[in-house]
């Protein structure tokens, strides 16, 4: 750690660093109003799949970066999972050097226009800026800037390729291509390794590609950010499950050393209440999967979806945000959150919350489904909901929601979507018989190293945290390729 | 990409495709099965493996004619590559010796039924295999069932071959011959309820294999999910072999349904371009 601070300070000290925060009185830049994102009209918006968010111009990101004070104890990289060095980043924006601040974030994390995209800032940097905790006012966008240095490095057609070590041709396996895995793959691949990642479905991205939408965050980023990988020569492996198309054993004897596991949290959980079998009841999974991986609301393609005109989707984080303004796009009259607690105790991001709202999605908190009634076909038509009020704090810090007696009444809803959490991935855990698991399932590693109980098995993302998010996944591959890369630098030097 | 290396048609609606997938040949166990997708714009369905060649690296598909991605697959010729094949998928057909085991098959779930009458003769039981369809050219594989099982019994429904009468008809007969064990049931829904229905009465263990709608096949969406003894259970890893009694088959007929307006539309329109 101390190394970390040294170096922070080293590069803080630089002269043109020094320079800059000269340049212009702190009362000036505090007294600069935070930068507002350019945004698609939500009633244009609601009815398609463009990006909601349109970025920054370099003029609003050159005013932003302005306020930031370069403090001399930067709180916000405290707030980054990845310890991205902000200031370094947004300082280069001051200076016009974009595609420097690009290569500043890089240093640290490997999709940072997928971070500046949909990391929950407000909990992590934005949260630890020195505006908010100090001065008590609006952060500095360090999200807004993230996605501006990074996008303005892609359209530059500059985008740089990460230099790769020597090729030392020991082969590594990834399996799943979530945050997680492409993580451990780039860092690998930067080590020198024969990296090849085993993806389950037929596209490459994990969640980033059939869970999070188009609208929020276009495929066709992503895929730009995997053709660099491919370019680093790493392999991608899809329509291949470890475990069941070849198991660790058969790849073991194929001449992989090594493996990092990120299989992801995929299996989605449903409450048990009667009525749930019914057609029209999609898991969030489902519902997001059919729209956004096979493409079932365009025509051209051969996938159904059912999406009806009262949708109710159940639950309050980013999944049920993402499915209800997804309804509301297929046409839905009344899209609804349904959601058990109030809006305090909301997981997901605050600006998908603000999105939603403008976008005329009806929020029904401190409400809870109890039981579906379906037409004589078998298909939903209506739910019981009972109202909710909130008690003490519970184990997750957040008040917990108490149904209040005799207070259910009917809503109609022809389609329902369940966002109430998912579990994680057991193909693995069932795969290998000695990896130890806790009693949630997920995969326990050693957090320094993110080792499993089986050596040469490393792990990380939501199959060892049970569902987090894309930048802490991210983290965690990263940490992993590390301590690979020692464990097989110490096996190679011990024979 | 697998290309496909054979094709054949065991009836007018019924197809066999061998396709080149050797790490699936060497991995699959009966009872397992692989979710295709033909093209960039296509679904993906499950098919079981009907068998493999782990030498060759191939597995064989039979596929039923039903809908437009089964139409698609139907028409392509060897030589053609498919663009997606996952598997194997599905927990695989326990097998042991248990003494007698009737397996009543019906229309293409016939094609399933194969490794597993030739895993449970190989265990050493005596197997018995009822061949059902609705009419005489419905029938398929019944010179490789009759060269594995002990026994098989031909039933249509128009009684163009074989004796007339249902799968269950069938059954009754074998149940009032002789003690049956075990009991497996592949074939439509509305078949295996009734096949169900008729072995609970006399108590005999029956397993189903069930066909519902998929997604992914990886336990990951839940579209594949039925009442099992009153509990939710997805067929794609759960499965897709059950206690048939414990199955709640009107459910599974209700979820099979679920997208029946669209499939027929979108098959109409497929018809239209191809005959055009
Ligand atoms: C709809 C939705 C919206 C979200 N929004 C946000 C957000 O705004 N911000 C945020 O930070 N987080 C968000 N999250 C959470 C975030 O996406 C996850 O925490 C993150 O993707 C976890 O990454 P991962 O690499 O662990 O796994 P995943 O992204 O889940 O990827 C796992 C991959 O592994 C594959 N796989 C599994 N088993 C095998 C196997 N045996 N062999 C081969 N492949 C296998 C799977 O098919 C999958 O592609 C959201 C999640 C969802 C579902
Ligand atoms: C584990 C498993 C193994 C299977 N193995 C085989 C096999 O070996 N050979 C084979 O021909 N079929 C098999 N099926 C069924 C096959 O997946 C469907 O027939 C196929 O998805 C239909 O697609 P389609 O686009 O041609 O028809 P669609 O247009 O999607 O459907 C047409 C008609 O078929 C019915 N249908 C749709 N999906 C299914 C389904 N999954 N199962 C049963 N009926 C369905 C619909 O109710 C509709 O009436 C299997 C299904 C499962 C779950
Ligand atoms: S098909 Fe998606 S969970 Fe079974």
């Amino acid at each position: 750690m101390e190394n970390i601070a040294d170096y922070l300070k080293a590069e803080r000290s630089q002269e043109w660093r020094a320079e800059l925060r000269k340049s212009m009185k702190a009362k000036e830049r505090t007294s600069l109003e935070r930068v507002k994102m350019l945004e698609e009209d939500p009633n244009v918006r609601n009815k398609n799949i463009i990006e909601v968010n349109k970025g920054l111009t370099p003029e609003m990101a050159i005013v932003e970066s302005h306020r930031c004070l370069d403090c001399p104890d930067p709180t916000c990289i405290s707030g980054c999972p990845v310890g991205i060095n902000i200031p370094k980043f947004i300082k280069k924006i001051e200076t016009k050097d974009f595609l420097g601040a690009a290569v500043t974030l890089k240093e640290t994390n490997a999709l940072p226009a997928v971070c500046g995209r949909v990391c929950p800032q407000e909990k992590q940097c934005e949260l630890s800026c020195f505006y908010t905790q100090k001065l008590k006012k609006s952060p500095i966008a360090i999200g807004h800037l993230e996605r501006f240095a990074a996008d303005w490095e892609r359209n530059s057609g500059k985008m740089s390729i990460p230099k790769t070590e020597k090729h030392n041709k020991i082969k590594v396996g990834v399996v799943g291509s979530g945050p997680s895995g492409l993580a451990a793959a780039g860092d690998l691949a930067k080590y020198g390794y024969d990296v090849t990642v085993f993806e389950a479905l037929h596209e490459v991205g994990g969640v980033l590609k059939y869970g999070i939408p188009e609208f929020r965050l276009p495929n066709e980023l992503v895929d730009i950010e995997i053709e660099t990988m491919r370019q680093m020569g790493i392999k991608f492996h899809t329509n291949f499950i470890v475990g069941k198309t070849a198991s660790f054993d058969d790849l073991k004897a194929e001449g992989f050393q090594a493996f990092f596991v990120g299989s992801g949290a995929g299996l989605p959980r449903f409450m048990d209440i009667p009525g749930e079998n019914l057609n029209g009841i999609f898991s969030s999974n489902e519902y997001l999967t059919r729209i956004n991986l096979m493409h079932a609301s365009n025509d051209e393609y051969d996938t159904p979806v059912i999406s009806g005109k009262h949708v109710a989707v159940i639950g309050g984080g980013n999944t049920a945000m993402d499915s209800v303004r997804t309804a509301k796009r297929l046409g839905a009259e009344k899209a609804m959150i349904i959601y058990r607690r109030s809006e305090t105790e909301m997981p997901a991001r605050n600006e998908e919350i603000k999105h939603a709202k403008e976008e005329g999605i009806i929020f029904m908190n401190l409400h809870s489904p109890t039981e579906y009634y379906g037409d004589e076909k078998g298909r939903v038509k209506q739910m019981k909901v009972q109202k909710m009020e909130l008690g003490e704090p519970d184990a997750s810090g957040r008040r917990r929601p108490i149904p209040i007696e005799s207070s259910e009444f009917i809503v109609d809803a022809d389609t329902v979507v369940v966002s109430v959490g998912v579990s994680p991935n057991p193909l693995i855990p069932k795969a290998l018989k000695n990896l130890k698991v806790t009693d949630w399932g997920t995969i326990v590693v050693n957090p320094d190293t993110m080792q499993s109980s089986v050596p040469e098995i490393f792990a990380g993302g939501d199959i060892v945290r049970g569902g987090a998010t894309v930048i802490l996944a991210m983290g965690d591959g990263r940490k992993a390729a590390a301590g690979m890369h020692k464990y097989i630098q110490e096996k190679i030097t011990a024979n | 990409m697998s290309k496909i290396l054979e094709k054949e048609f065991f009836s007018k609606n019924v197809v066999k495709i061998v396709l080149e997938a050797p790490e699936i040949a060497k991995s699959r166990k009966p009872g397992h099965f692989v979710i295709i997708r033909i093209d960039a714009k296509g679904e993906r369905i499950p098919l079981t493996i009907a068998w493999a060649d782990e030498k060759k690296g191939t597995i064989t598909l039979v596929v039923q004619k039903v809908g437009v991605t089964s139409a698609k697959l139907s028409k392509l010729n060897t030589g053609d590559e498919i663009m997606d094949v996952v598997g194997p998928l599905g927990q695989a057909t326990h097998i042991e010796k248990v003494g007698t085991v009737l397996c009543a098959g019906g229309g293409v779930g016939v094609a399933p039924m194969l490794p597993i009458v030739d895993g449970l003769k190989k265990a050493g039981n005596r197997v018995i295999t009822i061949l059902a369809a609705r009419s005489k050219d419905l029938i398929i594989l019944e010179d490789q069932m009759r060269g594995i099982s002990d026994e098989v019994i031909v039933m249509t429904d128009d009684g163009s071959y074989g004796k007339q009468g249902l799968v269950t008809a069938g059954m009754e007969e074998v149940i009032h011959r002789e003690k049956v064990d075990l009991c497996f049931t592949i074939g439509p829904a509305i078949m295996m309820k009734f096949a169900s229905l008729t072995t609970k009465k006399y108590n005999i263990p029956t397993m189903a294999s069930l066909n519902t709608i998929m997604v992914d096949g990886t336990g990951m969406c839940g579209a594949c999910r039925v009442s099992v003894g009153g509990k939710t259970r997805f067929v794609c890893v759960d499965g897709p072999e059950f206690d048939a009694h414990q199955v709640d088959f009107d459910e599974m007929l209700t979820r099979l349904g679920a997208y029946k307006d669209q499939e027929f539309e979108a098959y109409q329109k497929y018809l239209q371009t191809v005959e055009a």
